[in-house]
């Protein structure tokens, strides 16, 4: 699909590929359900820190194997000082450069050298501060994504997706890695790393295609970085929706109705429940009366009041005037 | 390095290539009879014959009652927004749609779209591992608020055939409309739409050895459609634009030819696919063949090899000259693996492993031959490459994943 040369002769010939059983550095990244990984296995000699041999392991599309056999090639004979200071940049500018979309394959490779750099000073692997993720698209801790914003300067969030993968897949985490961008551009202001212009402003992304995702499947986590999520009905309402366009003229379907409207902001409210192990449904419309039906665990629940008062709280703030939700069984 | 004509071509669901006949027949269509076919002279009168005779050939092909039940579109993701736009605009009370979890993206991300701008709930029905329709839940998601059903007569990364007929059925039970998008299936198996209730097909040109660039949407007669497309009385006013006649003079002849060869794509394309698929399975390791046990296309066979990933082998095999497809949204930005295999629970070592492999008429034995010299090798290489594999059994390269421990259980 791209180029040949440089990354054709790395990705088809991939030398320095398998195992090196008498490695005394060895770094990773990655998983089979991140989508790509690479192992990375150096011998170092004890002299004079410089690696000898270099070698790789890596499960991918052809970028990803590519960034991993160029990697080996760049830091062979260099000193573990050199081959420190290699950043994703330079592993990409080495195949001739990376599509963006594929920038991940450098990313990925810089931590694993960064990692087995780690292993051979005797550090403990780069110690992850990060909880596990709890989104399954994301795969990947906080500070990686810290870091590969900084180290690369990234200012948007198709960058970050590009080098990290995050938010790449659903758009559960988009929200959290925004912020998580706009709060890294800011530092980096503080610190003279790129102009005020340039950093991040939350709101200022292209929204993402909307997806489907099955009705009553709990989705991931919304937060994907807290270590316990607060129970729905004790977190904060989200801000109502900004007003929607009026439908264009001569659309092809009719502008949805009240209880559209009702129906599809419960819709948003589910996921919340549903992670909670309890569901709501929409049932019908009566003036000002949503009746609802609760399912799951919210059935005999002695919150489920609270629950109810969140989601009349969420309807009333959303369609500006007061609804009272009533649950029927 | 290939020249096209080297290539041997195993990705006939993306597209096949255009029959020299049809091409023959479309030609006189550009610059002798130009006409517009809503011209009254004799030049514009040639023009709407041929569109005329076009129209029976694809109705032939499909079995429909009339030949105006086939209106004419740009190709199968237009028919397919049309069908479905139509049947929301025509019930408005109605504001639901059932459609399967493996749909082509043109219906997912159409409805996708309706539910986050349009407030339609739209029911995604899950398939079993074999890839069939769970028939319970597509009958329990069926009520008198549903517009539209459309679930797909056969499935473009695995070929795996859905009981149309009978969804069909089901879905008058409530008065429901029912759409199939058969652009994989028009031209490789029978399809007689009159002995059966389905309302709405959509079909694509260049499946079928036509152009690119044209399909039809078929319309019972009787079902009210909404012309999504509008501005002039073509296509009885159901589809404004002046008629890309070439196009379709290609699109019938594509259709008769296609009717003519469906039984030997029924036998030797079914053998050629067969013979890929078996040897495949039996040299080489950690792969299985998705939705073979079920009813499936003669010409498709998807199979997902575990540890490697489906980029790299088809970047392999394309340097080897050979052209097959991973079916995945992948290269469009999207980082999860193909959601056909994922609404098929495939194994998560092999889940991004999956290959399409689909034939057509143009075939031979000596393509298979060669696909089967080059594949293994390229199989043994990545997987020598990769950090993950059966031998060792637990997890290895990486944490965080469960994909290793599962590893064989499928094979």
């Amino acid at each position: 699909m791209l180029g040949f040369g440089k990354f054709d002769h790395h990705f088809s010939t991939s030398a320095n590929a398998g195992p090196l059983p008498q490695a005394n550095a060895v770094g990773r990244f990655g998983s089979i359900g991140w989508g790509d990984a690479v192992k990375l296995m150096l011998k170092v000699e004890p002299e004079d820190g410089r690696i000898a041999e270099a070698r790789f392991q890596a499960f991918g599309c052809s970028s990803a194997i590519a960034a991993s056999a160029a990697v080996t090639d760049m830091i062979t004979g260099k000193t573990i000082d050199e081959a420190s200071g290699i950043g994703a940049g330079a592993i990409a500018d080495y195949l001739g450069g990376l599509p963006r979309e594929r920038m991940y394959c450098a990313v990925m490779n810089f931590e694993a050298l960064q990692q087995a750099i780690g292993s051979y000073r005797g550090k403990a692997a780069v110690a992850e501060a990060d909880a596990p993720p709890a989104c399954k698209c994301l795969g990947v801790g906080q500070m990686m994504i810290e870091r590969t914003i900084r180290f690369n300067r990234l200012t948007s969030l198709d960058d970050v997706t590009a080098y990290t993968k995050a938010a790449g897949s659903c758009s559960t985490c988009f929200k959290q890695i925004e912020s998580l961008l706009a709060r890294v551009n800011a530092e980096m202001v503080e610190d003279g790393l790129i102009a005020a212009d340039d950093a991040y402003r939350i709101g200022s992304a292209t929204p993402r295609a909307a997806e489907l995702k099955p009705h009553g499947a709990p989705p991931p986590a919304a937060n994907i970085f807290a270590a316990k999520a607060t129970p729905a009905h004790l977190r904060p309402v989200a801000k109502a929706a900004p007003p929607r366009p009026a439908p264009p003229t001569g659309g092809v379907v009719d502008a949805p109705p009240q209880e559209a409207l009702i129906a599809e902001a419960i819709e948003e409210l589910r996921p919340h429940l549903q992670r909670d192990g309890g569901d709501c449904e929409f049932v019908s419309l009566d003036g000002n009366i949503v009746y609802v039906r609760l399912t799951g665990n919210c059935v005999g629940c002695q919150l489920s009041s609270v629950t109810l008062s969140g989601v009349q709280a969420r309807l009333a703030e959303k369609f500006g005037r007061p609804l009272r939700v009533v649950p029927v069984s | 390095m290939n020249e096209p004509a080297d290539i041997v071509y195993l990705d006939a669901n993306a597209t096949t290539r255009t029959d020299p006949r049809v091409v023959e027949a479309m030609l006189p269509y550009f610059s002798l009879y130009y006409g517009n076919p809503s011209s009254k002279y004799a030049l514009g009168g040639h023009a709407a014959l041929a569109v005329k005779r076009a129209r029976e050939q694809v109705q032939a092909l499909v079995g429909a009652a009339q030949p105006h039940e086939l209106i004419f579109t740009s190709g199968g993701t237009e028919s397919n927004n049309a069908a479905i736009l139509s049947a929301l605009e025509a019930a408005p009370r109605r504001r639901e749609v059932i459609i399967s979890a493996v749909e082509h993206p043109a219906v997912l991300s159409l409805c996708a779209w309706l539910e986050k701008n349009k407030g339609i709930r739209v029911h995604l029905i899950p398939v079993d591992r074999q890839g069939r329709l769970d028939i319970l839940a597509y009958r329990e998601a069926m009520s008198d608020r549903v517009a539209i059903a459309s679930i797909m007569w056969a499935n473009n990364e695995t070929g795996v055939i859905q009981p149309v007929a009978d969804l069909a059925e089901l879905a008058k039970e409530v008065g429901a409309l029912f759409h199939t998008d058969a652009v994989q299936a028009v031209g490789k198996c029978p399809i007689d739409l009159q002995s059966t209730m389905i309302d709405m097909l959509s079909l694509s040109g260049h499946k079928l050895h036509g152009p690119k660039g044209i399909g039809a949407l078929y319309v019972r007669n009787g079902i009210r459609f909404k012309p999504q497309i509008k501005g002039g009385q073509q296509e009885r006013g159901r589809r404004a634009g002046t008629e890309n006649v070439p196009g379709i003079v290609g699109l019938g002849i594509a259709a008769e030819l296609a009717a003519a060869a469906m039984a030997d794509e029924d036998i030797r394309v079914r053998g050629l696919r067969d013979r890929l698929e078996r040897e495949i399975l039996a040299r080489v390791d950690h792969c299985v063949a998705v939705g073979a046990r079920a009813e499936r296309l003669p010409n498709t066979s998807n199979i997902a090899f575990s540890f490697i990933d489906s980029e790299a082998i088809i970047t392999l095999l394309d340097r080897a000259g050979i052209a097959a497809s991973m079916g995945s949204a992948c290269a469009t930005g999207s980082f999860e693996p193909s959601h056909v295999l994922m609404a098929m629970k495939v194994a998560e070592d092999a889940i991004r492993g999956g290959v399409r492999f689909s034939l057509s008429r143009d075939n031979t034995e000596a393509d298979i031959d060669r696909a089967l010299e080059v594949i293994p090798p390229v199989i043994t290489k990545l997987r020598a490459i990769s950090p993950f594999g059966a031998d060792e059994g637990a997890p290895q390269a990486v944490a965080r994943s469960s994909g290793s421990a599962q590893g064989t259980s499928h094979v």
